[in-house]
């Protein structure tokens, strides 16, 4: 009868809908959660970047072992930077209009980072950004976040914890000799090191920059000598840090605490290569073995790179980048799940009241999309025997002097007698 | 065709050009053609020089340094729009091929090789210690927030003022091919001696077309720092500028303005291609490998290859 | 800063004993270049892979880097005379070495780098040598081994290459190839098999000049081309064709960028250095001890 076959049609296209609905819910869900990025695989920062790729594939695995994000399986689509600015425009252009990826995460460093913030810009999308020195004092984003550990004025958190070394020591020094390669990271640090003699009072004996491709720095190392300050911060990269340190030894330089701002013996390659040589020098780290027991997770997560990091030749020890970039995918994590999907306005504001449980401990970001506060450790190297890695995986080999919280001991004073 | 109609013709190409890529969606494909374009006029700009008179520039790197530097100068010191810039930088640019000419030009044509290289490495060292324009911090340069045209994003906007310096760069290329300057420069190119016997006015040629290559070289900078928003000198000075500026009209063909074109166009896009495909360190390889290949076995490139076979055809 | 006595010593001092490693490393130019009118920029390339062979060799079974590059040292002879061959088949026969050959060795010194880049990535590669991390001292003067030695072994290399030139029959028929094509072939030598070992001697003194920088400092792939510069520098400021003159301009080089170093601040050494090159390209091309 007409009623019965209305009632059935009616039945049917019902049950029709509402199995469509339910698929499409369910493709919906299925639908992987695709996370773009451009990353340093060649190019001068290669080692990190690719050291940073494993770190966020271990995350990657660990949160789809768990069943991904809102359901959703997390997918990487990543192209090679080449530590390169021309790159990157294209990239993300790429990422964002071709490949139409959920949300975007930054390369390492300034280099990349900076020049795909207008296109991060245009679009109001929320970016967290691996180790950009300063990036947002330009732009003034307020969807930009940083993992970097340096606190809301990152030249001044820096060399924070050198320059309270310093001034702990008794008597306190006066003098200061100021030295870096010609290079972004090196100028940001001098410039957060002058401010810090200034308030403190050091006069600055000694301020001059080298050229990276720089050969012998025993000249350079005899010209500060020559100035005789009471202290020595050295900004470097790799090459130079081991030429700045080698130099050190051999003009016996005689101060009473070099370092602060050497990048490079926080990776294995240089740890090994420098050895005893290291012993006495002061300089940042973002971890060490000597501080484990206040992260957690920390050392199993270590361990899994540090299997995957001999296979594919990078840092083998882990600890500087990779603990952060796993970190940052947290953050990320934990937003998303928070406000339960994508909108970029909700996770920026998320981002911005509440602070995250991560592998490195509490993270919080300030106004300006930097850490809170700062927590770049500053050590003491020494004990170091030979020239294997295995003695830095344990800890012992250096005295973490500030923060406060994790301080393991005291500054050896002066460094030309602390040398063992 | 004369050249003022060949370079209303090469202007309506890039209008139109410019016009109807408007409407293509994404933004990736401006950022691309944006690099090719850019890669077009450098080796346009390096086949005035290279090409048509026979002398090697090395220093190509540096010359796209002069421009994108000039751009940000100007930026810092008056806030001024991208089209001071422009011509700023290609002035600069201009004067600075004058004075490394004057310095090298009488001398054989290998010192002004290695000058040239000597003159990228004494730049970058000038850049990296002047702080005004970043050093090596590097300098932000703030994309403007109202675009012109009402395009609907800057990159928009630079893809067309790019697709315009590269027509202006081709009609500058073809008038001096087919002017009387070109074949003085055709002569200093195969045999020097002789040109100056037969009364070329070699050395004045030569620094001459050494300025306007450079000049070129330089405008192909000035939009530089508009696109990254940030400029710093190891990637202002890469050597992937100076080795591509070498090899693309070496591929397409040295001999006339066509020649770097095509090179450029093609090998500018296989390079973007394999950028987002394939690992990049195999591009450099790619690159260099070609130019070696085409260097010992096609010297004069795909045009030649053209024009043999056009030559067999004509049998 | 006080300019003391000590510290004006220790600066001829490193001059000296870099100008020496400079030496080594534009000795080759100076003859491909100088003599043979050969422009092989990719020279630094040759540099860098004598480096990259004495470190897997020093790696691997501990081998004094600069003993391995001596023993190597055949190896990149024969190298250089088959890449000398390929420039001379497809260029210099032709007559169109100038700009295709320029072009056709840039493409060999990116190749390099970039297949170096490939095979050992981007990171700075170090060798443990006995002495490198030994200083002598004369009271407040210091002479670090590790430029000690690579200087001693470059000059004997240098001086050796001298000798050779002047005194042996091939050395001398070199020297001739560089004077006079012509004439030499009318007097029954093969001017192109001269070229040819010369050559190879280039390629050669590259693959040592390789292990003396990396005892100095520490190697990647792409510091090949931040010597480019310097390595011509070195040759056209003491005269294309000497050796003897290639040993001044590498003393003068390696003097004025210790001083620039101690005295004004190392940022301006290279400045000084090509800024040297750009003078005496502009008021006297032929250098100091030209022909």
């Amino acid at each position: 009868m007409l009623g019965n076959s209305v009632l059935s049609t009616l039945g049917r296209v019902l049950g029709a809908v509402f199995i469509g609905l339910v698929l499409t819910g369910t493709a919906l869900a299925q639908q992987p959660l695709k996370i773009g990025f451009g990353m340093s695989l060649t190019g001068p920062l290669a080692g990190n970047g690719k050291a940073a790729l494993i770190a966020m594939e271990i995350w990657r695995d660990d949160v789809n072992a768990k069943g991904g994000i809102l359901g959703r399986k997390v997918e990487f689509v990543y192209y090679d930077d080449q530590t390169s600015p021309a790159t990157v425009p294209s990239i993300y252009t790429k990422l964002l209009d071709v490949d139409k990826v959920d949300l975007v995460v930054s390369g390492y460093g300034t280099n990349v980072i900076a020049p795909a913030m207008p296109i991060i810009m245009q679009r109001n999308l929320t970016f967290m950004t691996l180790f950009g020195l300063n990036v947002n004092s330009k732009f003034s984003y307020d969807r930009y976040f940083q993992i970097m550990p340096a606190g809301p004025q990152p030249a001044i958190g820096w060399s924070q914890g050198f320059f309270d070394a310093a001034m702990g020591m008794n008597p306190k020094p006066k003098t200061i000799a100021l030295v870096g390669a010609d290079a972004e990271y090196p100028a940001m640090a001098l410039e957060g090191a002058r401010e810090h003699a200034k308030k403190t009072g050091l006069k600055i004996v000694y301020d001059k920059t080298y050229p990276p491709n720089t050969v012998d720095y025993s000249p350079i190392v005899r010209a500060i000598q020559a100035t005789n300050p009471e202290v020595v911060f050295v900004a470097s990269y790799p090459p130079d840090s081991a030429g700045m340190v080698r130099a050190a030894n051999e003009v016996g330089l005689k101060t009473r605490m070099f370092g602060g701002g050497l990048v490079g013996p926080q990776f294995a390659a240089l740890k090994t290569q420098l050895g005893p040589l290291l012993n006495g020098v002061v300089n940042y780290e973002f971890y060490v073995p000597d501080v484990s027991s206040r992260f957690p997770f920390l050392e199993q997560f270590l361990a899994k790179y540090q299997a995957r990091a001999v296979v594919e030749k990078v840092d083998p020890l882990g600890f500087y980048l990779p603990p952060y970039a796993y970190a940052m995918m947290q953050v990320l994590d934990q937003a998303i799940t928070a406000t339960k999907g994508l909108d970029q306005a909700k996770l920026a504001e998320y981002m911005h009241k509440n602070t995250f449980d991560t592998y490195v401990g509490k993270v919080g970001f300030a106004k300006n999309g930097e850490w809170a506060a700062p927590r770049v450790m500053m050590t003491q190297y020494h004990g170091i025997t030979g020239n294997d890695v295995e003695q830095f995986k344990k800890p012992g080999r250096l005295t973490v002097l500030s923060p406060k919280e994790y301080k393991t001991g005291d500054l050896k004073a002066p460094y030309h007698e602390n040398k063992k | 065709m004369s050249n003022r109609i060949f370079a209303l013709v090469a202007l309506a190409v890039a209008l139109a050009l410019a016009a109807v890529t408007q409407l293509i969606p994404n933004e990736y494909f401006f950022s691309a053609a944006y690099t090719v374009l850019l890669f077009v006029i450098l080796a346009t700009a390096w086949n005035i020089l290279g090409g048509y008179t026979g002398y090697v520039n090395f220093g190509s790197a540096a010359f796209f340094a002069i421009g994108a530097y000039t751009t940000v100068f100007f930026y810092n010191a008056f806030k001024a729009p991208l089209a001071v810039g422009i011509v700023a930088g290609t002035l600069v640019a201009g004067l600075a091929g004058l004075g490394l000419g004057y310095l090298t030009l009488r001398l054989r044509g290998v010192f002004f090789a290695i000058a040239s290289l000597a003159l990228a490495v004494v730049l970058y060292i000038f850049i990296v210690n002047w702080d005004y324009v970043g050093g090596a911090r590097g300098a932000y340069v703030l994309q403007p927030k109202e675009i012109p045209f009402g395009l609907p994003r800057y990159i928009h906007l630079i893809y067309a003022v790019q697709l315009v310096m590269a027509a202006f760069a081709l009609v500058v290329a073809r008038a001096i091919e087919h002017s009387t300057l070109g074949r003085g420069l055709a002569a200093i190119r195969d045999d020097e001696l002789a040109a100056e016997c037969s009364g070329v006015p070699t050395l004045r040629l030569k620094i001459f077309s050494t300025m306007v290559s450079c000049a070129l070289m330089g405008m192909a900078g000035t939009t530089f720092p508009y696109y990254l928003s940030y400029i710093e000198p190891s990637s202002a000075f890469s050597l992937s500028y100076t080795v591509n500026s070498i090899a693309m009209p070496l591929i397409g063909g040295m001999m006339s303005w066509m020649g770097p074109l095509i090179g450029a166009v093609l090998l500018g896009t296989v390079q973007q291609v394999v950028q987002v495909t394939v690992s990049s360190a195999w591009n450099l390889l790619i690159v260099g490998v070609l130019l070696v290949l085409f260097v010992t076995l096609a010297p004069n490139g795909i045009m030649g290859w053209v024009d043999a076979w056009r030559r067999r055809r004509g049998r | 800063m006080e300019v003391s006595w000590a510290l004006l010593a220790n600066a001829v001092i490193a001059g000296l004993l870099l100008g020496g490693f400079y030496a080594a490393m534009s000795v080759g130019i100076s003859i491909s270049f100088g003599m043979l009118d050969v422009v092989n920029i990719a020279h630094p390339a040759f540099i860098i892979l004598g480096s990259y062979i004495a470190y897997i060799v020093n790696d691997r079974f501990g081998l004094d880097p600069i003993v391995v590059s001596v023993v190597v040292s055949p190896l990149f002879f024969v190298l250089g005379a088959v890449l000398y061959r390929v420039y001379y088949y497809c260029f210099e026969r032709r007559g169109q070495e100038s700009l295709r050959g320029l072009a056709f060795f840039f493409g060999i010194l990116f190749i390099t780098e970039v297949a170096l880049v490939l095979i050992f990535g981007v990171d700075y590669r170090m060798v443990s040598s006995r002495y490198g991390d030994v200083t002598w001292r004369l009271g407040e003067v210091g002479f670090p081994m590790r430029l000690v030695v690579p200087f001693l072994v470059a000059m004997v290399m240098v001086i050796g290459l001298q000798l050779f030139l002047t005194r042996t029959f091939f050395g001398r028929a070199v020297l001739a190839v560089a004077q006079d094509q012509l004439a030499l072939r009318l007097m029954g030598v093969n001017p192109v098999r001269v070229k040819e070992l010369a050559f190879a001697i280039s390629i050669a003194t590259a693959g040592i000049a390789g292990a003396f920088l990396i005892v100095i400092q520490p190697v990647q792939p792409a510091i090949g081309r931040e010597f480019i510069g310097l390595v011509f520098a070195v040759c056209v400021l003491g005269g294309m064709g000497s050796i003897l003159g290639t040993l001044l301009g590498a003393f003068v080089l390696g003097l004025a960028e210790s001083f620039t170093s101690t005295f004004f601040g190392p940022s301006w050494a290279p400045a000084v250095s090509f800024g040297l090159l750009l003078a005496t390209l502009a008021f006297r091309p032929s250098g100091i001890l030209g022909r």
